[in-house]
C-alpha cells in the first residue's frame, strides 16, 4: 500500500532506483575488470578505472538523500529499515567498485609482462563465480526475494575455497619460477580483491534479509578460511 | 482572475447601504433611549427632594414623599429575589446537570420557557387566587411571591445556559479526582458559572423592579408607611401608576421622581454587582 | 512498495507481559454506547511503573478504553461495560465498587486543560481535601511536592494564591497533572494530554511523564506517533474497537508484527 503522503513514496523510490543503477554499474565494473585481466585488454581496464568515479558519486548522493529523508520524514518500521539498508548497500557497492578499479589497475601492469594463461584461467573461473553471486544478490535486491538472498549468503564458502586454491597455485608457481613472482604477486592481490567482492555480496545479502524480515542473519554458516590450520 | 468592475461596484454599494442602514437604525434606537432617559431625568429631578425619603405618599395638595413605596418595593423585591434565586438556581442546576435528555427535563424546560414570557397579569391573578383570596387580605408577601414567579424562570434559564457552557471536561476532572457529583457542582461549577448566574439574577431583578400588574392583585397599595408584609403594601410601580393618572401636577411630579428612582436603582445594583465580580486578569 | 508484502503476517499480535509486573489487567472487555458495540473483547495488560501508549485512528476506541479504566462512563446512562478489569487482583467492574475511592486511586488528565476556577493552591488541594484532613503546614508541603513533580513549582511558587485560569495552556495542563498526583494515586490516565499544547510545553509534559513513571503506572492515549515512540515502553494499536497489536514500543516501531499495525505506523493507513 502507498503512503498517504505520496511524496514520501516518491522519495523512497528515488533512493531505490538509484541503488539499482549503482548495482548495475558495479556489476559491469567487476565483470569488465576480470575480463581485462584475462584478455589483457588495456583499453577496457582504463575505462573501468575511469568509470569508478561515477559509482562514488552515486554513493554520496544516496547517502545525502537518505539522511534528508530521515530528518524530514522520520521513517519507522519497514521504511526505516529500507533507508538504512540502502545506505549500507550503497557503501558495499562502492567498495566493490573500488576493488574492481584495483583489479583493473593491476590488469594494466600484468598486460605489459608475459602472459600467464594457466593462472589467469583460474582467476577467470573465480571471477565468474563472484560476478554470478553479485548478480544474484542484486537480482534479489530488485525483486525483494528473501530466499535468493539467503542462498547467496549460504554459499559464501565457495568463494573462499576458490581463493584458497588460487593462493596455493600461485605460491607453487612463484616457488617454481622466480621470474613469475611479479605477475603472480599482482594476481594474488587480484584474487584477494575478488574474495573481498564475494564478501561484499554476502554483506548485501545479510542487509537485504534484515530489511525485508527485520531479523538479522546470525546463524552459523559454513566458512572456509585460508588461515585455518587445516588449509595447509 | 477576471475582475468584473460592475460586480465590485455593486457589492461596494450594497455594503455601504447595509452598513448605513444598520447605523441609522442604531441611531434611532439609541435616540429613543436617550429621549426616555432625558425626559426621565429632567422630569424626575424636578420632583426630587429630601421629602421623598422621609414622608409617605400624600393625598393631592399635601406635601409628601415615597418612603413607604420605596421600602415596600425593596422588601417585596427582596422576598421575590430570594425565593426566585433558590428555585431558579436549583432548577437550572438540575436541568443542566441531572436532567440531561430525559423526558422530564424536556417538559420542565418547556414549561419554564412558557412561564418566562407569561403575561404578568396572569401571574398576579394566580397568586391572588392562592394567597390573597383564601386569606381574605392583600399582602406584601403575596406581592413578593408574584415577583418571585416572574423572576424564577429567568434565573432558571440563565443558570442552565451558563452551566451548560462549562466544558464537560471540567465536570469530569472533578469526578476523576474522586469527588461526588454534587460536590463538583457546588465547588467547581457554580464557582465557574458565578458571573453568569449573577447576570441572570440582575436580569431578573430588572424585570421585576418595574412590574405593576401583578402587584395590583396581590399587594394592592398602602397610603401609609408599613413594615407589615401580611397586609397591603405600597410599591413604587403602583404609586407611579396611580399618581401619573391623576390630574394633580404635584402627584405627577412624584410619579416621575419614582420612575427615576426605579431606573436609578436598577443601574446602581447592576454596577455594584459587576464591580464585585471582576474576572481575574488573564 | 512495502517490503513486508512478501511475508505472511498475522492479523492480530498481542505480546505477553510478565504477570508479576502487571498492575492493571483488562480481560475481555466489551463496551456499549447504547446499542453501539464500541470495544470488542479487548484484553490488554498494563505493566506497573511503565508507560503504555494507546494509538489508533479516530473512533478506534482508545479513549473509550481509557475511560473504562476509571469507570468515568458511569456518569452517563446508556453506557455499559462487561468483562473484567483487575486492579491488584480485584475486579473494578463488579457492582458495589466505591467509585469515588476508585477514582482517587486512578487519576485522569484530559485533552483540554481544565483548571478549576480557584487559586492554584486550592486547585492542587481540591482532591486532597476530599479525603484527607491535613494541617496547614502539611497541606502546603503536599501542594509543593505535587507542583515540583509536575515541573511547575518554579513557575508558580510566588503566585500560589492567584487563579489557576491565569496560567498559560502548558502550565494549566501541568497544574492538572499536579492536581492528580496530589492525591497520591497509583495509576495515571492521560487522554491526549499535549494535543492542545505548543511543542515546548509538549516536550516539558513528556519529560514530566517520563519522570513520573518511576512511581506511577501510566496509560497515555495519543494521536502523535512520535510521542508514543518517545515516551512509552509498550504500545497498543487499536482499530475499530479491537486491539490489533500490542508489544514493546521499540519492537513495534522497528518491526511491527501486523499488516494493519505496520500500515498505521508508517503512514499508509486509509
Amino acid at each position: 500500500m502507498e503512503h498517504t503522503v505520496r511524496a514520501y513514496d516518491a522519495e523512497l523510490d528515488a533512493i531505490t532506483a538509484e541503488l539499482a543503477r549503482m548495482g548495475g554499474l558495479a556489476e559491469a565494473e567487476v565483470a569488465d575488470a576480470i575480463r581485462s585481466i584475462s584478455t589483457r585488454d588495456m583499453a577496457l581496464a582504463s575505462s573501468v578505472i575511469a568509470r569508478d568515479a561515477k559509482l562514488d558519486g552515486l554513493e554520496m548522493d544516496i547517502e545525502r538523500k537518505a539522511v534528508r529523508l530521515i530528518a524530514l520524514r522520520q521513517p519507522v518500521a519497514d521504511d526505516l529499515r529500507r533507508v538504512v539498508a540502502a545506505m549500507k548497500i550503497s557503501m558495499n557497492l562502492e567498495r566493490c567498485g573500488d576493488l574492481a578499479k584495483n583489479i583493473a589497475k593491476r590488469a594494466l601492469v600484468i598486460a605489459e609482462s608475459e602472459p600467464v594463461t594457466p593462472l589467469t584461467s583460474s582467476i577467470e573461473r573465480m571471477g565468474e563465480l563472484v560476478t554470478a553471486r553479485l548478480k544474484d544478490v542484486l537480482d534479489a535486491l530488485t525483486s525483494r526475494e528473501v530466499e535468493q538472498a539467503i542462498t547467496v549468503w549460504m554459499q559464501d564458502h565457495e568463494v573462499d575455497e576458490h581463493y584458497d586454491s588460487i593462493f596455493r597455485e600461485l605460491l607453487t608457481y612463484m616457488m617454481g619460477d622466480p621470474r613469475m613472482i611479479t605477475a603472480c604477486a599482482h594476481l594474488l592481490f587480484v584474487a584477494k580483491n575478488l574474495e573481498r567482492i564475494g564478501d561484499h555480496a554476502t554483506n548485501i545479502a545479510e542487509i537485504l534479509h534484515y530489511e525485508i524480515t527485520g531479523v538479522e542473519l546470525t546463524d552459523e554458516r559454513p566458512k572456509s578460511d585460508a588461515l585455518t590450520p587445516q588449509a595447509f | 482572475m477576471a475582475v468584473s468592475a460592475r460586480r465590485v461596484a455593486t457589492r461596494r454599494l450594497s455594503n455601504v447601504l447595509f452598513v448605513g442602514f444598520c447605523f441609522a437604525v442604531t441611531v434611532i434606537a439609541l435616540g429613543a433611549l436617550a429621549l426616555i432617559l432625558f425626559s426621565l431625568v429632567t422630569q424626575g429631578i424636578g420632583g426630587m427632594n429630601l421629602d421623598i425619603f422621609t414622608k409617605s405618599t400624600p393625598a393631592a395638595g399635601t406635601p409628601g414623599g415615597l418612603i413607604n413605596a420605596i421600602v415596600g418595593s425593596i422588601m417585596m423585591a427582596a422576598v421575590g429575589m430570594v425565593i426566585a434565586l433558590v428555585i431558579g438556581i436549583l432548577a437550572g442546576t438540575w436541568l443542566a446537570e441531572y436532567a440531561g435528555v430525559s423526558r422530564l427535563g424536556a417538559i420542565v424546560r418547556f414549561l419554564n420557557d412558557v412561564l418566562l414570557s407569561a403575561p404578568s397579569i396572569l401571574i398576579g391573578l394566580f397568586v391572588y387566587e392562592i394567597l390573597v383570596f383564601p386569606f381574605k387580605t392583600f399582602s406584601g408577601f403575596a406581592g413578593g411571591v408574584s415577583l418571585a414567579l416572574l423572576a424564577a424562570p429567568v434565573i432558571t434559564r440563565t443558570t442552565e445556559d451558563v452551566l451548560k457552557l462549562q466544558p464537560i471536561a471540567l465536570r469530569e476532572s472533578g469526578v476523576a479526582l474522586g469527588s461526588p457529583v454534587w460536590h463538583v457542582i457546588r465547588n467547581i461549577l457554580w464557582r465557574g458559572a458565578a458571573s453568569g448566574i449573577l447576570t441572570g439574577a440582575l436580569l431578573a431583578f430588572a424585570r421585576i423592579s418595574g412590574e405593576t400588574a401583578p402587584l395590583l392583585f396581590t399587594a394592592l397599595n398602602n397610603q401609609f408607611f408599613s413594615w407589615d408584609m401580611g397586609h397591603p403594601m405600597a410599591s413604587l410601580p403602583v404609586v407611579i401608576f396611580q399618581d401619573a393618572l391623576t390630574p394633580y401636577p404635584d402627584l405627577n411630579k412624584l410619579a416621575w421622581a419614582g420612575a427615576l428612582l426605579i431606573a436609578g436603582s436598577v443601574l446602581a445594583v447592576t454596577i455594584t454587582a459587576r464591580a464585585f465580580s471582576r474576572e481575574p486578569k488573564r | 512498495m512495502s517490503s513486508t508484502a512478501t511475508l505472511e503476517l498475522p492479523d492480530v499480535s498481542i505480546a505477553t507481559v510478565d504477570k508479576a509486573k502487571v498492575k492493571l489487567d483488562v480481560q475481555n472487555l466489551d463496551f456499549f454506547y447504547g446499542k453501539n458495540h464500541s470495544l470488542k473483547s479487548v484484553s490488554i495488560p498494563f505493566e506497573a511503573n511503565a508507560v503504555t501508549a494507546l494509538i489508533g485512528p479516530s473512533g478506534c476506541g482508545k479513549s473509550t478504553l481509557l475511560r473504562t479504566l476509571n469507570r468515568m462512563y458511569a456518569l452517563y446512562p446508556g453506557q455499559k461495560a462487561t468483562g473484567k478489569i483487575m486492579l491488584d487482583g480485584e475486579d473494578i467492574l463488579r457492582p458495589g465498587v466505591n467509585l469515588s475511592m476508585l477514582r482517587a486511586k486512578i487519576g485522569m488528565v484530559f485533552q483540554k486543560p481544565t483548571p478549576f476556577p480557584m487559586s492554584i493552591f486550592d486547585n492542587v488541594a481540591f482532591g486532597v481535601r476530599l479525603y484527607e484532613t491535613l494541617g496547614k503546614a502539611e497541606m502546603g508541603e503536599r501542594v509543593e511536592e505535587s507542583l515540583r513533580r509536575a515541573a511547575l513549582w518554579d513557575e508558580v511558587k510566588d503566585k500560589l494564591q492567584t487563579s489557576g485560569l491565569g496560567l498559560s495552556g502548558g502550565q494549566q495542563q501541568r497544574l492538572c497533572v499536579a492536581r492528580c498526583i496530589a492525591v497520591k494515586p497509583e495509576i495515571l490516565l492521560l487522554d491526549e494530554p499535549t494535543s492542545a499544547l505548543d511543542p515546548i510545553s509538549s516536550a516539558k509534559l513528556e519529560e514530566t511523564v517520563t519522570q513520573l513513571k518511576n512511581d506511577y503506572t501510566i496509560v497515555i492515549v495519543t494521536h502523535n506517533l512520535g510521542q508514543a515512540a518517545r515516551v512509552s515502553k509498550y504500545t497498543g494499536f487499536m482499530y475499530l474497537g479491537e486491539l490489533v497489536e500490542f508489544g514493546e514500543t521499540a519492537e513495534m516501531f522497528t518491526k511491527p508484527l501486523t499488516v494493519r499495525g505496520s500500515d498505521y505506523i508508517t503512514g499508509r493507513f486509509g
